[in-house]
Order: structure tokens, then sequence, then C-alpha cells
């Protein structure tokens, strides 16, 4: 992929600290990723793929090394974080009005949004009358309307029955496609992150470091369940487990 | 269809209606017994039956419905102010840290004190007037409205201050669009409790600061209590009651309507 880089980290160190207790959260952690590509990143919990999401985004700041991003970013969260107090429709116009998108554009938008996450006829539900996967659906509508090039996924399918998940990852590999969007998506499962990974990073715990990088050259698109992706998943769960760095999940 | 609907309505509000309807017949019917005990005197004790007729013949003259107006005026104006500064107290107080720790507490302690303790003290700032029964409203109220608040920001699920960020919302964005929506439920219930002092504190006002050619329903309470008019001072008692009920209901409403649209109620 000959493409610019997007997000490069370099040297990145991360610590917490509690009265005299230090805890490194991650470690020397440099990592380029290229526009339009889908990284996707595996690791045991607490091995800091969540605090890694939130550097990039600038919600929290590293201790040491530097972050470069040169795309605006949206997040989706692990829960789909929708306000409970707003509609579809309100939610998804909110991330417009807070990007400075001109109001008269706000209506045709929401509705394209909408269209291209299937969830047509839902835009005055709650988001208590939506199952957890059209939830999802509006969070990825949200991140849309944030006009961002670079999407980062912290877990976001990580509550959902296996039949969603699928139709979702279907959902985010189309979409990604055709928002031609940079996406870091972090996963505790492993074949998910082979099923939608241009490259699969592993990240080792205690403290989190790049453990491995593996460029998936397997054809689009792909089945969680096809030997291919199994396989591969395998191969790579070995290397997590020869590290002492993964709990079966 | 539109019949079934119909009488679904009318069902549901019988369901509402009967447990409250009983209620009342129980206290009538206690009332009523101790009235034929002969406890106490008539004069002191009137009998429901002579209450309702002494309610029914005062709401057919102007008198009751004049005190009704100026006691309800009052009520309005002194909740609004206390809405007011209570809502800048709130948002002042969660938003810096200093004031949190200078007036936090104080605001707390200020909640606790019965009102009826600020009317001395209204009553040689201002002297017998209007001002001084606003004064302790607003004082009765404020801190009850000013902590729902506080408690409603503070309990901010830090997701969605997290989104707010990721979104953009910044300063007075985040307030508008985040913070304020989610607090909403607890500020309401702040807002209840607030009409409850003020309400109370009223009462208490408006029998100690009688004012002449502005008729209310405090100092009916007490004129009917110095010409020992038992059935009108009753009769008064059960419209400050009903008002008071009344006022509740539309705040119970108001919460009612925040939490079904979060789908924190049970359908």
């Amino acid at each position: 992929m000959n493409q610019p880089t997007v997000v490069d980290l370099r040297h990145v160190s991360k610590s917490y600290s509690s009265g005299s207790k230090t805890t490194e959260v991650l470690q020397n952690l440099s990592l380029a990723i290229l526009r339009g590509e889908f990284v996707t990143v595996v690791g045991a919990s607490g091995c800091g793929k969540s605090t890694l999401l939130q550097l990039i985004a600038g919600l929290e700041q590293p201790s040491s090394g530097t972050i470069d991003t040169k795309a605006k970013i949206a997040f989706m969260f692990q829960d789909a974080n929708l306000l409970p107090w707003l509609t579809v429709r309100q939610n998804i116009s909110l991330a417009l009005r807070l990007a400075g998108v001109a109001k008269t554009d706000w209506a045709v938008r929401v509705q394209e949004l909408i269209d291209k996450v299937r969830l047509t006829g839902w835009e005055e539900a709650r988001p208590h009358e939506l199952s957890g996967g059209m939830r999802h659906r509006v969070a990825l509508a949200r991140c849309l309307a944030q006009g961002a090039e670079i999407v980062l996924m912290d877990e976001p399918l990580g509550a959902l029955d296996a039949m969603t998940r699928d139709h979702l990852h279907e959902e985010i590999e189309r979409i990604s496609r055709e928002a031609q969007l940079t996406v870091v998506f972090v996963t505790h499962n492993m074949r998910e992150a082979v099923r939608l990974g241009d490259r699969v990073i592993l990240m080792a715990s205690a403290p989190g470091r790049i453990l491995h990088e593996e460029k998936v050259a397997l054809v689009r698109p792909r089945v969680m369940d096809s030997p291919e992706v199994a396989s591969l998943a395998a191969k790579l769960t070995g290397l997590l487990k020869a590290a002492g760095s993964y709990e079966k999940n | 269809m539109k019949r079934t609907k119909s009488k679904t309505t009318l069902s549901g509000v019988w369901q509402v209606l009967w447990p409250k309807l009983l209620a009342i017949v129980i206290v009538v019917l206690i009332w009523e017994g101790v009235y034929w005990l002969g406890l106490r005197p008539s004069f002191v004790l009137p009998s429901p039956g002579e209450t309702f007729r002494t309610l029914v013949a005062e709401l057919a003259t102007p008198r009751l419905w004049s005190a009704m107006a100026t006691t309800l005026g009052r009520a309005i104006v002194g909740f609004s102010i206390a809405a007011v500064i209570g809502t800048a107290l709130g948002l002042a107080v969660s938003s810096w840290r200093t004031l949190r720790l200078a007036v936090g507490s104080l605001i707390t302690g200020l909640q606790t004190m019965p009102s009826i303790a600020w009317f001395p003290f209204a009553i040689l700032l201002f002297g017998l007037s209007e001002q001084a029964i606003f004064f302790v409203i607003v004082l009765g109220a404020t801190p009850s409205i000013a902590n729902g608040l506080i408690s409603g920001i503070d309990h901010v699920p830090p997701a969605y201050r997290k989104l707010g960020q990721v979104l953009g919302a910044r300063g007075f964005a985040l307030y508008r669009h985040i913070i304020f929506p989610a607090s909403l439920p607890a500020y309401v219930s702040g807002l209840t409790q607030g009409w409850a002092f003020a309400w109370r504190s009223l009462m208490a006002g408006e029998l100690l600061v009688i004012i002449a050619s502005k008729p209310s329903l405090g100092e009916t309470l007490e004129f009917a209590r110095q010409f020992s008019n038992a059935p009108l001072l009753l009769a008064t008692m059960i419209v400050i009651l009903i008002l008071g009920m009344l006022v509740d209901g539309l705040f119970s409403m108001l919460a009612r309507q925040v939490r079904r649209r979060r789908g924190l109620l049970a359908e």
C-alpha cells in the first residue's frame, strides 16, 4: 500500500501514578498507520489497547514520545454511548452541529447517514427502543457525521451476539471502504482481528508493547469461520501464548 | 379500535384514581368518627359536612379565588427567582472547585434550616412586606434546586463527558448538549423539592406577614383562627393541600416524562 502515514506514534510510553506507585501501561510503542488502512489491535485484557486508542484520539497525553495525527479523528466506544435523551436523528445531527456543518445541511446529511447504516424508518426512535446492533449502527453513523478520516473503534462489537456481529463486520467493512476511512479497531477476538484487518498488531501485556505485526493477505470478503481466517488466527494466538500474553476469551 | 383505546384510557385513569379516592374516603370517615365521639367541641373541630359546605360557599365568592391568586402568584414569582439563582449557583459550584470548597457544605446546611427561622431577620430587613416573604421563599427553595443540579452534574457518566470531548463539545456547548441534559433527572428532583420548600416558606410567611388589601390563603387561615371560624380554617387548609398536590403532580409528570424519554420507566 503506497499511502501517506496519517497516524504516527514514536516511542510512546504511558504511565499512571497513584501515590508512590507508578504503573507503566504502554512502553516505547512505535506505530505508523497509513491512509485508508484497516488496522486491528489484539491483546489480552489490560494490555493497554484502549489506552493506545485514547492517546491517538487525544483523550490522554503520552508520558513520553510523540503522536502525530494528520486527519480528523472520530471515536466509536465499547458500548454505543448514544445520548438517551435524543432520538436517532438527533444523536447524529448533534455530531454534525458540533462539527460545524451548516444547519441547512443537517436534515439531508442525517438522512443520508441513516440510509447508509440501514436504519431508515428508525429516525425518531430513542436508544432504548433499539437493539444492541442498531445502537452500534447509530454510533457508526455518528462517527461518519463528524467528517473524520480516521475512526478509532474500541471493542465496539464485544457485547453483541455472533449473528449481529457478523452483519456489523460487513457494514463496517463496506462503509470504511466507501468512505475511504482509516480504521484502528481494537478487539480481544483474534478471528475478528484477522477477519477485518489489513494488518494485525499483537500487543503484549505488563507493560503494553507491540509484540508482532502481521499483514493479512487473505482476499476479501472474509468469513470469520473460514479455514483461512481460523488458521491465521491460530498462528497469531500461538505467538501471543508463547509470549505469555494471552487469556482465553 | 377507537372505542377500545378510550376504554383502555378510562380503565387506566380509574386504576390511578381509585386508591386516591379510597384514601380520601378513609380520612373523611376517621374525621367523621372523631367528630361523633365529641372529643372536642364542634366550634373547634367541625364535621366534614360543615367544612365542605363552607368550602363550596367560599368557592362561590371572589374572596377565596382572590386569596388563591395572590398566594399562587407569590409562589410562582418566589420559586422562579429561586430557580434562576439555584441554577446559576449549582452550575457555578459544580464548575469551580474552590467555590465548592467554600460554599458546598453551606448550601446543604441552608437546606436543613427551617424557613420560619429566617422570618424575624426578613421582617427586620424588609418590614412587613412582600419582599420579606419572597426573601424567605428564595432562601428556602434555592439550596434544594442548587443541590439537585450539583448532584446531577456530579453523576454525569464519564462516558458522556468523553463523548462530548470526542465530538468537539467544549465549554458552553459541552454543558448545553451533554452535561445539562444528562443531569436533568436530578435537576427536576431538585426543582420538585425546591417547590415544596417554597410552598412551606410561603405559608409560614403569609401567617406572619399580613398585608392589608392583599388577601391570601395564609391570611385567611390566620383570620379564621382569630375569629374561631374552624370550618373556614379547615376549608382553607384543604385548598392549600389541593393546590400543593396539583403543583407536585405537575412536577411528577415532568419527572416521568424525562424518565420515559430515557427508557427509565417500565411501560
